[in-house]
């Protein structure tokens, strides 16, 4: 009933390659982005704003970047954190050591240098495959650990080891207050998402899931395995790596290797895994899901009036969230995506289901 | 069936989140950052139960500050830095507004320096922190208050170089946890190796510190004449196993003081005896501030950890850090006029704190503190620690208060921020 298409018609290539064929789905995002772009920065506090908005979105971006590489070229990785990681430092040293180039050249370039690492990690997938791909991936993982504590160059030199990004200057707009951080990010979010989504409709994308279906049925239908494997490695090492300067930049501010230590890798996994491989959408409810519930759970039993104590609440919030990612995976083990893809077959048919 | 479940159970619990309990507003709001999970657990607990039981005996003893009740919110950061910056912005605002943050981290601390000049709240980080922050002319915000890690190693350099006689030729490694808390001593060791003509070498561990064996065995090899242990949590006490396994003595090895308190050696038994560390402040409970802890809180039931654990090395730093926090929000109270004081009110208690020797006897401290002076430059007011040993029971001291060479100090200090300022584009203030 809700979601039914009868009497839609497409009549031009335009409307029928369009991302959102259907009205109730084009009304759909119009919403969620207005009330991404102007309900929430009316209406958020500073708290939402800064400790759970900003996070979510730039993990949604690294999610989406992992999602690109694992759940569309199916080439398994951990080393998602490492690219952050590169992104992050090399913004870092452009900023310090070129200021005549602004920030935002900063970010892309900081992106592609990610993006040429990530090819170089990515060549073992030309002859491995899953868990042995995933085993050598990780060596980018404490590469990146190992470089960025050890070679004192990349920190600048600082004692402590932890290094402090320069204001967001934007072209003389300066992003400071949290709003503005905001809608930085959800700015970055959105491209992303578009890209991304453009991207895997493309020629590309397609050579990447034809690749990840089946590598040897790919190569005979003329797929070139090794452009597609490397290709789809650069694309998500830049937008991990892209992810990386916004949380350094945008979200902490001042960081150390351990910010990007292994932890960040396998909870973006774990964001894909459970929020869906192959899907743009997956990337964003899962990162949902691993960034905003365990504050949640961590705040639930205040909310309703039920005092605990603090060690208390850590334990319960470990233990109700691992039961969570092992009940999601039974019940769907296809992600939150597919679960939104259940539901919105359900509300095709609704009331009357059969 | 599932999908209808499933829908009804996150809006059951979405509409939690529209309901939440209300703070009083003539309170004072007195958020803490604690981490009672974990690999670091064993040395956040007792901190934060101090906290808590002073805070508490306040409230109970005295009905507040100046009789305005103090309200104390925890919130778990188990030690990790993107969960005290959620911390640090779900705190800020409760109630009437905090009044300082004390995060018992270095990488929140280094994160947390940026955010709050903007928030304008204090940051009081006694005993870790940025060592360069003691120069309150740049670093407004920030109180490293009784002593940097550079005035420890300028401290223990001292007293090692005491008892040997001389450090030329003696060899001193450093173990250390591999964050920024760990790299912080680098600096003053590597500066005082030249002055002093001892090899020094620095052997990183990574976090949380279980994995120690490459390092004890370099040790074994080289043989220092000194051990400088900077670990936190569960990395000390291996470090200590580590040293029995490889032959290392004990009374060679010297903690940070962070690395000195009962969890780091009893884990290690026997074998932790002749250990040694540095002490901001004795252990024990005989101070007239834990017997009002102890009539107050732990009488009445409500008592944050057991009754046996006060007195605890961490707990009573613990104890002093609450109470350094409350002293600050009374001076600032005396020079607003204000009763309830937020973080703005508290930077100028801060910067005109001070602790004379009646103050601290009056407060039940004598003996636990020494006297301090916070200054608009100076922002950490004493710099003194002495040396205790374990001796299997209890730690004994074997020294006696040691101040760190603020002449020496001082200028690396002012350098380090001068450098911090010129990156951040801040113009340091004229005291």
């Amino acid at each position: 009933m809700i979601y039914r298409e009868t009497g839609q018609f497409r009549t031009s290539y335009a409307e029928d390659q369009a991302i959102f064929r259907l009205r109730q789905d084009k009304i759909g995002i119009a919403v969620i982005l207005a009330i991404a772009w102007i309900g929430i920065p009316f209406f958020a506090d500073e708290y939402l704003l800064r400790a759970i908005l900003v996070p979510f979105l730039i993990l949604a971006i690294a999610a989406i970047g992992l999602n690109l590489l694992l759940g569309y070229c199916g080439q398994i990785s951990l080393g998602t954190g490492a690219f952050m990681a590169i992104g992050a430092y090399a913004a870092y040293n452009l900023a310090l050591r070129l200021p005549a180039l602004p920030l935002l050249l900063d970010f892309l370039l900081a992106g592609l240098i990610a993006a040429a690492v990530g090819v170089v990690f990515g060549l073992p997938s030309l002859r491995i495959k899953g868990l042995y791909l995933a085993v050598a991936t990780l060596a980018a993982q404490f590469f990146a650990d190992w470089a960025f504590l050890r070679l004192p160059w990349f920190t600048n030199y600082t004692p402590s080891g932890s290094v402090t990004a320069p204001p967001l200057d934007f072209f003389g707009w300066v992003a400071d207050t949290p709003r503005e951080k905001y809608f930085v990010c959800l700015a970055f979010a959105c491209l992303t998402a578009l890209l991304a989504k453009n991207l895997v409709r493309s020629r590309i994308g397609r050579s990447w899931m034809a690749i990840r279906d089946m590598d040897i049925a790919a190569e005979i239908i003329g797929i070139r395995p090794m452009t597609a494997k490397l290709s789809a490695f650069a694309v998500s090492s830049f937008v991990a790596g892209g992810a990386g300067v916004l949380w350094a930049f945008v979200h902490l501010g001042s960081w150390e290797p351990l910010a990007f230590s292994i932890d960040m890798s396998f909870r973006l996994l774990f964001m894909v895994i459970i929020g869906g491989m192959g899907s743009i959408l997956g990337s964003f409810l899962g990162a949902a899901f691993i960034t905003v519930l365990p504050i949640f759970l961590n705040q639930a039993p205040g909310l309703v009036g039920i005092q605990l104590s603090t060690a208390m609440v850590s334990h319960l919030e470990f233990m109700i969230f691992g039961s969570l990612i092992v009940l999601f995976l039974i019940w769907e083990p296809h992600g939150l995506a597919r679960l939104w893809q259940i539901g919105k077959e359900k509300m095709r048919l609704w009331p009357f289901p059969y | 069936m599932k999908l209808k479940s499933l829908a009804l159970a996150g809006a059951a619990l979405l509409s939690l989140v529209a309901v939440g309990p209300g703070v009083a507003a003539d309170t004072i709001f007195y958020p803490h950052l604690v981490y009672r999970s974990g690999a670091y657990a064993p040395n956040g607990i007792p901190f934060a139960n101090g906290v808590a039981d002073y805070v508490a005996m306040i409230n109970a003893r005295d009905g507040g500050v100046n009789g305005v009740r103090i309200e104390l919110e925890e919130c778990e950061t188990g030690y990790a830095t993107d969960r005290g910056v959620e911390c640090y912005e779900r705190l800020k605002t409760k109630g009437a507004g905090a009044i300082a943050f004390s995060p018992l981290s270095t990488g929140i601390t280094f994160a947390l320096t940026e955010k709050v000049p903007i928030d304008k709240i204090p940051l009081q980080t006694m005993g870790y922190g940025r060592s360069e922050s003691a120069d309150g002319r740049v670093f407004a915000w920030n109180f490293p208050l009784l002593g940097t890690y550079w005035s420890a190693a300028d401290i223990l350099i001292q007293h090692v170089a005491k008892i040997s006689g001389g450090l030329r030729g003696k060899k001193i490694t450093l173990v250390y946890h591999d964050s920024p808390y760990g790299k912080e001593p680098i600096p003053v060791l590597q500066d005082h190796a030249q002055k002093h003509g001892y090899t020094f070498e620095a052997i990183p561990v990574t976090h949380p510190g279980v994995e120690q064996k490459a390092a004890w065995l370099k040790i074994r090899q080289t043989r220092p004449d000194f051990v400088f242990l900077w670990g936190w949590g569960v990395m000390n006490s291996t470090a200590i196993k580590e040293a029995v396994a490889v032959g290392y003595p004990r009374d060679k090895m010297y903690g940070v003081w962070w690395a000195a308190a009962e969890p780091d050696v009893r884990p290690a038994g026997d074998d932790a005896k002749g250990y040694q560390g540095l002490a901001l402040h004795p252990a024990g409970a005989d101070y007239p501030v834990h017997k009002d802890i102890l009539r107050y809180v732990y009488d009445a039931g409500k008592g944050a950890g057991k009754r046996e654990e006060v007195g605890e090395v961490l707990y009573n730093r613990g104890v002093i850090d609450a109470m350094l926090k409350l002293e600050a929000v009374r001076t600032a109270q005396k020079l607003t006029g204000k009763k309830v004081v937020v973080g703005e009110d508290v930077r100028l208690g801060y910067e005109n704190l001070e602790l004379t020797a009646d103050r601290i006897k009056e407060l039940g401290f004598e003996g636990l503190v020494t006297p301090l002076k916070i200054t608009c430059a100076d922002h950490e007011g004493a710099r003194k620690a002495r040396i205790h040993q374990w001796d299997g029971q209890k730690w004994v001291f074997v020294s006696d208060w040691i101040e760190a060479d603020i002449n020496y100090l001082r200028p690396k200090v002012e350098a380090a921020a001068a450098a911090y300022a010129k990156e951040k584009g801040i113009t340091p203030r004229s005291c």
